[in-house]
């Protein structure tokens, strides 16, 4: 079964005893593109990752990942991925270098080979001056890029990345951006899932939103904030009034009002306009702010405002 | 595009665990050696020569040996036995939840399977090399009296096995290292100390004997006192064996098991 697919799901559903973490998603993957998965905790998202890099097995639907399948062909299929985890899981006895040698013992490679690797992603990870380093002295945006560059070692087809940028500061995370677009450029499927919707702009091709164990959204991230939301936002604010007796008197100026307990934010198309028909009927904001919808306004549209821990 | 559809890709992943311990282990081995060679010598030293002194003077000979020369193989099963539960318990714990390289692992080819085995090799690997060191530090001594005792360091293997296997399987299970001290106090400790290390089960009252016999070091003691002094029953030595590889046996099996349960789902 050739495919330009380099992953097909159809329909997983992955269940820990009673209780299902994924209720039956469904996604193509094609090759050489950037694919995100959104949500927030508890969505589904981790559970899916693993079964999408061959580790856990779905408890139900059809999974091919190069067109092989995960039940019976978990190793070949893993020898050809690249998994980067949700928290680093590197030596930290142990030199840059070094476990980067040792992690591509894994893949049977040859001494030499992995000598010759490790140098090349040293330096596109840009730790070629800490290579000696035990990793416990690196920072923590270096210690993830160890991490990518480690999922590198085999050469995968398919990079998985589970929030690869979690906790960075923002140079860190701008760097390792950077070095995704290149992966991508050297045409390296991606799978990406994240908490940060401009992460999520900046790198997807296409996403899907979960939530509660099923696949909300899906689209390329201009066609989610046109499907899901307006074209701007204005957001307002009244001082000290009680924002929730604004909700009726602004209904009419807006295709959706949402009553924030700070501010009231505006759906509109465009947002001047809206401004200014609200001055004519006498509302008054102290502070009124229009800005263009972003994938952040699709999420929480869809996912809800609700904390999940 | 990729250098991993390796027609070995099977039935040695496990092979390639074992390598990255040894690998690790080449990078980080100067902490354990100095003890390794120096910890035998301090002991023979203190307890064989020492109280072997004491107990020369009051008893003379225990079981027709020096006190030195009856505690040296008891040594040696003693130190397997602490190196099985060194590295089965903590370091495994860690490698699935703090550290979390099994993890990082079960992402590659390697199977849980595979990580189990290549550990567990691994672990046997160090018993060897340890039991080859404590083998000659104990000739060195003047205690061995057999060609049996070149099997010393293949008893060292069994007994560090009968202890990794079950122990990593245990560990597999745990979410906290909570039960691990629990073992060591009331488990290990107890069983360093009685497994008629120090002294013959003849020491015993007959009603306790059954009882020490059911301790799993106390058969790894009994086989390495067989093996240095040439001495025992064949059905003892039988006996002793199939205890410590069904031990083993049943640790692998699980063990297997639990470390798939722990890290595909």
């Amino acid at each position: 079964m050739a495919s330009d697919y380099v992953l097909e799901a159809h329909d997983l559903v992955k269940r820990f005893g009673e209780f299902s973490a994924v209720k039956g998603v469904s996604f193509s993957i094609e090759r050489g593109e950037s694919f995100g998965f959104l949500g927030p905790n508890g969505a589904g998202k981790t559970s899916t990752m693993r079964m999408i890099s061959a580790v856990s097995q779905p408890s139900s639907g059809t999974l091919s990942i190069f067109s092989l399948d995960p039940r019976t062909q978990g190793p070949e299929i893993r020898g050809r991925l690249g998994v980067v985890p949700q928290e680093d899981t590197l030596e930290l006895e142990l030199s840059v270098r070094h476990n980067l040698e040792m992690f591509g013992r894994y893949f049977d490679l040859p001494r030499k080979v992995l000598r010759e690797r490790a140098t090349e992603l040293l330096e596109f990870a840009q730790l070629s001056e800490r290579a000696n380093d035990k990793v416990e002295n690196l920072s923590g945006g270096m210690k993830r890029r160890l991490t990518i560059a480690r999922a590198l070692i085999n050469r995968p087809e398919l990079l998985i990345l589970d929030e690869p940028t979690t906790g960075l500061d923002p140079q860190a995370r701008h760097l390792l951006w950077e070095r995704l677009y290149r992966l991508k450029r050297e045409g390296v499927t991606q799978i990406i899932t994240t908490h940060y919707m401009d992460e999520a702009e900046q790198l997807c091709d296409r996403l899907v939103v979960m939530d509660h164990g099923t696949i909300v959204a899906h689209g390329a991230p201009r066609e989610l904030i046109v499907q899901h939301s307006t074209r701007e936002v204005v957001e307002l604010r009244f001082g000290t009034d009680s924002h929730e007796d604004r909700h009726l008197q602004l209904a009419p100026y807006a295709q959706r009002v949402e009553v924030l307990p700070d501010r009231v934010l505006l759906y509109v198309n465009e947002g001047d306009d809206t401004l200014r028909q609200l001055h004519a009927i006498g509302v008054v904001p102290t502070s009124a702010l229009v800005r263009r919808s972003s994938l952040e306004d699709v999420f929480l549209r869809l996912t809800g405002r609700t904390l999940v821990d | 595009m990729t250098d991993t559809l390796d027609p070995r890709l099977g039935w040695s992943r496990w092979r390639r665990s074992w390598w990255y311990h040894a690998a690790t282990y080449a990078h980080t081995w100067r902490g354990s050696v100095a003890s390794t060679i120096f910890f035998p010598i301090f002991y023979l030293a203190a307890l064989g020569v020492g109280v072997g002194h004491l107990v020369t003077q009051h008893t003379g000979l225990v079981q027709g040996q020096t006190y030195l020369h009856f505690i040296a193989p008891s040594l040696l099963a003693t130190t397997a036995m602490q190196l099985g539960e060194g590295e089965s318990l903590w370091p495994v714990l860690a490698a699935i939840k703090w550290i979390r390289n099994y993890h990082a692992a079960a992402a590659t080819p390697l199977e849980p399977e595979d990580i189990y085995l290549g550990k567990l090799t691994w672990v046997a690997t160090r018993s060897l090399g340890t039991g080859v060191v404590y083998t000659i530090v104990i000739a060195c001594f003047g205690a061995l009296q057999s060609w049996w005792s070149l099997t010393l360091p293949l008893i060292a293997v069994l007994i560090t096995l009968a202890f990794s296997a079950p122990l990593i399987a245990y560990a597999a299970t745990v979410q906290s290292d909570g039960s691990f001290m629990t073992i060591y106090r009331f488990a290990f400790v107890p069983m360093f100390l009685f497994s008629a290390t120090f002294y013959p089960l003849t020491a015993y009252p007959g009603y306790l004997r059954p009882v020490v016999q059911l301790v799993p070091l106390y058969h790894g003691v009994a086989l390495a006192r067989a093996a240095a002094f040439g001495r025992g029953a064949w059905g003892a030595v039988l006996c002793h064996l199939a205890f410590l590889i069904a031990m083993a046996v049943v640790g692998v099996i699980v063990g297997r098991r639990t470390l798939r349960r722990r890290l595909v789902d």
